[in-house]
């Protein structure tokens, strides 16, 4: 039998793996896909939730899956604008290395 | 859904999750990521939610995807040649994840309702596109057309910041 608690935990397991790349990894277009994966682990439990909490009807809550659509569409937008940024960084400064990219550094 | 398929989609996403992270070279990196969404997306599926997994594969393995391997080829980038790891940094990042992720298992542990199965649906078919519709369009019809403002500002962001000269 497959429980809530099942998918919250693959959910969070998705989420530390993607904090991990954050933290762990020093190449920028991996940091942006680590990013990914969290907002994606974010979706997967509030699918689950929307599963969970079924409405007297019978059907799932769709409020959550409504809101999941958005976090995916502002997760592509993101996607593009982030994605453009390097570009342009890579054009300014050659190189997707975070530690060469320290002029605000202090 | 049988439950034996919810444990291969959370493996299979959860590898190669992990595989994002581990490969050096940005392109076997890129490849992963398909692959893990393409688990969740079979794991939306298994919770009743069909339009969301569709959603998912379109625009993560096709458009996002795509967005990621032309960045890559567009800046040539080779795998990272081996540099010198801080392996204090590397530690305390480690530790930092495996204390979230333990932090993250106590507040699920309390949580009562995560120990029960998930409530029958009602027999019959279930249109969930139609009910996303009318819930996008009727309830949530301004925060739909802020994020479709949003989405053109986005798109007229990326041209300008992809010209050459900015002036």
């Amino acid at each position: 039998m497959v429980t809530l608690g099942n998918y919250l935990v693959v959910s969070g397991l998705l989420f530390t793996i993607g904090f991990a790349g954050v933290m762990l990894r020093r190449n920028i277009i991996i940091i942006f896909m680590s990013l990914e994966l969290m907002l994606n682990a974010a979706n997967l439990s509030l699918v689950a939730f929307s599963r969970f909490r079924v409405q007297p009807d019978g059907l799932p809550n769709y409020h959550a899956q409504v809101f999941v659509f958005f976090i995916v569409t502002v997760a592509a937008a993101e996607v593009a604008v982030g994605l453009a940024i390097i570009v342009a960084l890579f054009r300014a400064r050659r190189t997707t290395h975070v530690e060469d990219i320290n002029s605000l550094k202090f | 859904m049988p439950p034996f398929l919810f444990w291969i989609f959370s493996a299979l996403m959860l590898v190669f999750g992990a595989g994002v992270i581990i490969n050096r070279s940005p392109i076997a990196s890129a490849l992963s990521l398909v692959l893990c969404f393409v688990g969740l997306s079979g794991l939306f599926l298994s919770l009743n939610a069909y339009f969301i997994g569709i959603i998912q594969v379109l625009v993560y393995a096709g458009a996002v995807m795509v967005l990621f391997l032309f960045i890559i080829m567009l800046l040539d980038l080779r795998a990272e040649e081996r540099r010198q790891i801080n392996y204090v940094a590397f530690a305390g990042g480690i530790g930092v994840a495996v204390a979230f992720f333990a932090q993250l298992l106590h507040v699920i542990g309390s949580l009562g309702a995560s120990r029960r199965a998930f409530p029958a649906l009602r027999t019959g078919a279930i249109d969930d596109v139609r009910n996303i519709g009318l819930l996008l369009f009727g309830n949530y019809n301004l925060p739909f057309q802020i994020i479709g403002v949003l989405v053109l500002v986005a798109t007229i962001g990326v041209i300008i910041l992809s010209k050459r000269e900015l002036r």
